[in-house]
């Protein structure tokens, strides 16, 4: 019997949340959101969800396959990156271009840089922008409704506030998602039920969406309009993939910070970035791309951002 | 008592399994030997004084030491020196060891009478031969702790019942079972030390023993019995003062640099007694408990009592034991055998079913956060962890690795189940090679 006792280093309990939990809550979070995006733009958007969800983990599996490694579908991460892509996208983009969009998330994003964890960018957005480059008239190409194409929203504002007078939705549309856009980004008020089941099970902290938003709102309100301080910013908020990138892409473990001052910095500065875009930049949306830089700045984020140790002195970096 | 209950920031909800609590403590029967390791403190190790062959009685000093940080050992048994020599050790490395066969008789010996004291000094001296360590689980010798120049402004003492680890309930019996020893033992420590004020502190999911003390503590205007957030690990010393005063214990530093000094009940009701009765420290409570015991039970237990003699008492095993636990869960040290005894800081002994015992398997870190936002002393630890694995030890230094108090929360709460308190304890050693090899140049 001696030798039968396990010996371990101390703590010998652990918590039963896993790694595939969590990506379990993340998918129940989107599932309001992706019905809300079927809802609205039919059976297509469905086809399109089904298509990156099913090359992302294909994808994973096959890579891990021929290189020998464990596969790793079962936490679930794959299918989560599958949905946030999905969702991302203009629900008539053609599904041959999704599922490129699906490898380039899982293997050049995630996998080639170490896979789950590792990853510098979020791949659901990285594979998003590279879409967005390569294929920039399918990418931009919003039908709504049913095949009547037309403008999202801020490319309504971008346009000219005066000339898209009239054909702007309301508060009421934005909010509930009967607008243009990309499947899963339009209905807010699925988002924020979604998010609030996040922020409840603890997946996520307030920092990053909270700091995100409000810089939006605050930069937009003082800038956004034709005096200063007049900028709709209500609009803005509910505008384009802003709830979508908040809650679901800028939190993105991988490529934030992990301390909450970090996080904070990371949502002022995806913030800043949306806005200036938004504003002066020559595309309509710009959240994607701020999320994008901020994953690249998050490494120097987290060095600068090591806390003092509990009663003692701030050390330098 | 407080309206807004005292508590830290970070920590865990761990489970409580406190299946004990209401567990009466029995006294098990004298074993027929008992190994005493001459090591049962923090501090240099006792040299014995005894022979082999020696007839020994119970309470009579065997090993002692001339370094100040150290506490002398005294027999449990009375009976005969069968051995002297290295045995294994409840730390796993191997200790100097008193292995006494006993007679049964349990003969006092007559050193002991109760110790004269009139002043300070007397009463730490007196401390020191009792051969007293903090009993909640780290051993530090008290006489160590209490001796601090009287001008030192030293004025508050905390009690520490909070009792956070899982399983363990021996802190709870001693309040339940010696309340009036705990609060004599407050007294003494008062008019001795000169201490002002006294904070009683326990955690929320014990009000049985918040009510007994609060009931005594209503007589005195300068004992205050406190109700903590039940989290974990409240009871860790600079995270049960941060919540009892709003002091901060610097890195490095000891409570006493805060105008503090925390005992554990079960170290307070000990002084109590032993002021009375001149016994020094040779028998303690341990909860017994775990799946793989057969009748969970608090013993109070002679020191040098074998692991195996003490799990048979309770009935043995109701199935086979696959990790027995010196100590909780969340820091306990696992045994490598059942031929190791029972030592001065032995809190608890836990055995656990293969079910139980295995621990999941590691995967990748995915980095969110939960061990930073867990760490009571606001470490980094999935960052320490990384760079451990990679070997980057230059990188640790930015990342205060030596203020880690080994708690378990990071580990305890990552999705991952990274070694991650593991990997901390490595790197510490590796950053001490460091230094000293830096040193040497």
């Amino acid at each position: 019997m001696e030798n039968t006792l396990i010996m371990s280093s101390s703590p010998h309990l652990r918590d039963k949340d896993s790694t595939s939990r969590i990506m379990l809550d993340v998918i129940i979070a989107l599932i309001p959101a992706a019905a809300a995006g079927v809802w609205f733009f039919g059976f297509r958007a469905l086809l399109v969800l089904v298509t990156t969800v099913f090359t992302c983990v294909a994808s994973e599996y096959v890579y891990c396959r021929v290189l020998k490694r464990n596969i790793t579908i079962s936490d679930l991460s794959a299918v989560v990156t599958g949905m946030l892509l999905g969702m991302n996208l203009p629900p008539e983009i053609p599904l041959w271009i999704a599922a490129v969009g699906g490898v380039v998330a899982i293997v050049i994003v995630k996998q080639l840089f170490g896979g789950i964890g590792q990853n510098f960018m979020n791949p659901a957005l990285a594979a998003r922008v590279f879409l967005t480059v390569s294929w920039p008239v399918q990418m931009t190409r919003w039908t709504f409704p049913d095949t009547v194409s037309t403008a999202t929203p801020l490319a309504l504002i971008k346009g000219g506030m005066e000339a898209a007078e009239g054909t702007l939705p309301g508060y009421l549309d934005l909010f509930i998602g009967n607008v243009a856009g990309c499947i899963g980004e339009t209905s807010k008020l699925a988002l924020l039920i979604g998010a609030a089941y996040l922020i409840y099970r603890r997946v996520i902290t307030v920092e990053i969406p909270a700091a995100f938003i409000g810089t939006v709102a605050l930069i937009t309100f003082i800038f956004g309009g034709d005096r200063i301080f007049s900028g709709d910013f209500v609009y803005h908020v509910l505008s384009g993939g802003l709830i979508l990138g908040a809650f679901f892409m800028a939190t993105d473990y991988s490529s934030s910070p992990v301390t909450r001052k970090g996080r904070l910095i990371m949502g002022i500065g995806c913030g800043l970035i949306t806005a200036v875009i938004r504003l002066y930049a020559s595309y309509p949306e710009g959240v994607s791309f701020s999320i994008l830089l901020m994953n690249v700045a998050t490494p120097l984020i987290d060095r600068f951002t090591i806390p003092r140790s509990f009663g003692g002195e701030k050390k330098v970096a | 008592m407080l309206f807004k209950k005292a508590r830290f920031k970070g920590g865990a909800n761990v489970p409580h399994y406190k299946n004990t609590a209401e567990v009466e403590t029995v006294k098990m029967d004298v074993p027929a030997k008992v190994v005493i390791p001459m090591l049962q403190h923090i501090g240099a190790p006792c040299t014995p004084v005894v022979s082999k062959g020696e007839k020994v009685k119970v309470g009579q000093v065997i090993g002692t030491s001339d370094k100040f940080v150290s506490a002398p050992i005294h027999s449990s048994v009375s009976g005969v020196v069968k051995n002297i020599a290295p045995m294994l050790y409840p730390g796993g490395t191997q200790v100097m060891s008193v292995e006494i066969e006993t007679d049964g008789e349990q003969e006092i010996s007559e050193e002991i009478k109760p110790p004269v004291i009139s002043n300070r000094e007397e009463f730490i001296s007196a401390i020191r031969q009792s051969g007293l360590v903090g009993l909640g689980g780290a051993g530090f010798p008290t006489h160590v702790k209490l001796s601090f120049p009287p001008d030192k402004n030293v004025d508050t003492l905390i009690i520490n019942g909070a009792e956070c680890e899982p399983y363990i309930t021996s802190d709870y019996r001693e309040i339940m079972e010696n309340s009036w020893h705990i609060m004599c033992g407050i007294e003494i420590l008062m008019e001795y030390m000169n201490f002002k004020k006294v904070f009683i502190g326990i955690e929320d999911n014990k009000p049985e023993a918040i009510k007994i003390l609060s009931d005594m503590a209503d007589n005195h205007d300068n004992i205050e019995v406190v109700k903590l957030k039940t989290r974990y690990p409240q009871g860790a010393e600079k995270m049960l003062i941060y919540a009892l005063t709003g002091k901060k214990v610097p890195p490095g530093k000891l409570p006493l640099d805060v105008g503090v000094v925390v005992m554990n009940v079960n170290s307070v009701s000990f002084i109590s007694e032993y002021v009375k009765t001149g016994m020094p420290l040779i028998k303690r409570r341990v909860t017994v408990d775990g799946p793989a015991v057969a009748r969970p039970s608090n013993v109070e237990v002679l020191i040098g009592t074998q692991l195996s003699d003490v799990f048979q008492f309770c009935g043995g095993f109701r199935s086979e034991p696959a990790k027995v636990l010196m100590g909780g869960p969340m820091m306990g040290i696992s045994q490598y055998s059942l031929e190791t005894s029972v030592v001065k800081h032995t809190n608890a002994l836990l055995a656990f079913d293969p079910g139980t015992a295995k621990l999941p398997p590691e995967s990748p870190c995915i980095r969110c956060g939960r061990c930073v936002d867990a760490c009571p002393m606001n470490l980094v630890p999935l960052a320490i962890n990384q760079y451990t694995v990679k070997g980057r030890f230059d990188e640790l230094e930015r990342y205060n690795v030596n203020d880690c108090i080994e708690c378990g929360c990071c580990s305890y709460v990552c999705p991952a189940k990274r070694h991650l308190v593991q990997s901390i304890r490595l790197a510490k050693v590796q950053l001490r090679q460091a230094a000293s090899s830096k040193g040497g140049k």
